[in-house]
C-alpha cells in the first residue's frame, strides 16, 4: 500500500508531465541537471514535511481557516531551506535565485496538502510526499539533461563531444518551452498507443488538474 | 527619474517579461489562455494585485522587516540598542505570503460591495492569484533589485510600483496574444497528440524567441 502511494507519483501521476503542476520552476531551473537536482531535493524536502505535519494537526485545524495554515507550514519549511541553502551552498542558492522562495507557491505543495495530507494518516501522507517529491525531481532531471545536452554539450558540467557547437537556444527561455512542450506531446502519443492496444486503462483523472490552476 | 522609470517599465514588459523570460505565472499562461475573454479578464485582475501587492510588501519590508530607523519595532522597543539588531528580512518569505493572501481577499470583498459589475467581470480570478508565483515573484524581484544590502536605493517606492505594474501588463500583453494564437489554433489541423497543452507550449517556444529580439534595448 505505501509503495503503491510512493510510485503513483512518480509515474501514472506524476506532477509535472501528467497533472500539469509546478510548471514554473520546473521551466525556469532545468537550464542544466544540478540545477535541477537542486530544485528537486529542496522541493522534495518540503513537500515531505509539510504533508507530515499537515496531516499531524489535519485534526486541529478548522476547516475555514485551513489553506492560510497550510500555506504558513510550507512557508516556514521553505524559510528554512532558504537559510539552509545561503549559509552552505551559496552558488546553488545564486543560480536557484527567485525560485527557492517562489517553492512556497509551487502548487504541487498546496495541492498535496489539501489534496492528500489532510485526509490520510501521517504514514501515506509521507509515502505520498516522497513519490510526488521524487516524480518532480525525476521529471525536472529529465528536462535538465536534455537541456544541458543539447544546449551547453555537457553532463553535471563535464564536456561530451569536444570540439561540437551546442545549440545556445536550448539553454535560453525558449528551449525550455519547446522541450517540455515536445516532452509532452511524446508522452500523450505513448498513452493513445498503449489505451488503443488496450492493455491498461488507467484513468487519469482530469478534474485533480484542472481544479488547481495557478502558481 | 522619469527616464529610469520608463527603463525599467520596458525592462519588465518587453526584455524580461513575465511569463517568457522569467517563467513567473505559467500555469494560468496555459490554463486560463484558452478564450480572449477570459485572459483579458484575469490579465485585469493581475495587474491590479500585482500594484497593489508591490505596494503593500515595500511598506511591510520597509518598516517591519528590514533593519533601520525607521523599523517599527525600533521605534517601540529599541531604547537604547542599535537598530541592526532589528533585522526581521529572514521572514521575508512567510509574511509576503500571508500578505498577499490577505490582500486579495480584502480586494475581494471591496470590490463585490463597491461594484458588483466589476466582481463580475474579475471575482472568478481573483482566489487564483493568491498561488500565482508571478505576484509573490514580483514582490520578492522588487526587494532583491530596490534594497541593495537591507538599505533602499532612492525613490524605491515608486520604482517598486513601476515594475509591479510592469509586469502586471507584461504578463497580459504575453497571455492575451496566446489566447489569440489558441483561439485560432482550434481550427487548424494539429497531431492529435500534440492537443493541448504540448501545442501550447510550442507557441510559447515562439513567442518567448520572438521576444528574446528585445534582448538588447535597455
Amino acid at each position: 500500500m505505501y509503495l503503491k502511494e510512493f510510485t503513483k507519483g512518480i509515474f501514472q501521476r506524476n506532477p509535472v508531465f501528467v497533472l500539469l503542476l509546478g510548471l514554473c520552476p520546473t521551466l525556469a531551473v532545468s537550464t542544466s541537471v544540478e540545477n535541477a537536482m537542486g530544485m528537486g531535493a529542496a522541493s522534495t524536502f518540503v513537500l515531505v514535511f509539510s504533508n507530515l505535519l499537515v496531516s499531524l494537526i489535519k485534526n486541529f485545524i478548522p476547516k475555514k481557516i485551513r489553506i492560510p495554515c497550510f500555506i504558513v507550514v510550507i512557508a516556514t519549511f521553505v524559510t528554512m531551506v532558504e537559510l539552509f541553502l545561503e549559509a552552505y551552498l551559496p552558488d546553488l542558492n545564486e543560480s536557484l535565485g527567485l525560485f527557492v522562495p517562489l517553492i512556497v507557491v509551487n502548487c504541487i505543495i498546496l495541492g498535496r496538502a489539501e489534496a492528500f495530507a489532510s485526509r490520510n494518516p501521517v504514514s501515506l501522507s509521507l509515502a505520498d510526499g516522497l513519490g510526488m517529491g521524487v516524480g518532480f525531481t525525476l521529471a525536472l532531471m529529465l528536462l535538465g539533461s536534455i537541456r544541458e545536452i543539447l544546449g551547453s554539450n555537457a553532463l553535471f558540467g563535464y564536456e561530451l563531444i569536444p570540439g561540437f557547437r551546442p545549440a545556445m537556444i536550448m539553454i535560453l527561455p525558449p528551449g525550455a518551452f519547446l522541450t517540455i512542450g515536445l516532452l509532452l506531446g511524446l508522452f500523450a502519443l505513448l498513452r493513445a498507443r498503449r489505451e488503443a492496444s488496450g492493455k491498461e486503462d488507467d484513468k487519469l483523472q482530469a478534474e485533480e488538474t484542472t481544479s488547481i490552476i495557478s502558481g | 527619474m522619469i527616464g529610469e522609470l520608463f527603463i525599467i517599465f520596458i525592462g519588465v514588459v518587453l526584455v524580461n517579461n513575465f511569463v517568457l523570460v522569467r517563467f513567473l505565472g505559467i500555469c494560468p499562461y496555459i490554463g486560463v489562455s484558452k478564450d480572449l475573454k477570459s485572459a483579458v479578464g484575469m490579465g485585469i485582475a493581475v495587474i491590479f494585485v500585482m500594484t497593489i501587492a508591490s505596494v503593500a510588501t515595500w511598506f511591510i519590508y520597509q518598516y517591519f522587516l528590514a533593519p533601520g530607523p525607521s523599523n517599527i519595532w525600533f521605534v517601540i522597543f529599541g531604547d537604547g540598542i542599535n537598530y541592526s539588531s532589528f533585522n526581521f528580512t529572514y521572514l521575508r518569505t512567510i509574511a509576503f505570503i500571508l500578505v498577499i493572501a490577505a490582500l486579495v481577499q480584502l480586494v475581494e470583498m471591496i470590490i463585490k460591495k463597491t461594484s458588483p459589475s466589476l466582481y463580475r467581470a474579475l471575482g472568478i480570478y481573483l482566489p487564483l492569484i493568491t498561488t500565482n508565483c508571478a505576484v509573490l515573484g514580483v514582490a520578492v524581484l522588487n526587494i532583491d533589485t530596490f534594497f541593495k544590502g537591507g538599505e533602499a536605493v532612492p525613490w524605491s517606492l515608486l520604482k517598486s510600483l513601476t515594475q509591479g505594474f510592469g509586469a502586471g501588463v507584461g504578463f497580459t500583453l504575453a497571455l492575451v496574444l496566446m489566447a489569440s494564437i489558441r483561439e485560432r489554433l482550434e481550427l487548424a489541423d494539429i497531431p492529435p497528440a500534440l492537443k493541448g497543452a504540448p501545442i501550447a507550449f510550442l507557441v510559447g517556444a515562439l513567442m518567448s524567441m520572438a521576444f528574446l529580439g528585445f534582448t538588447g534595448l535597455i
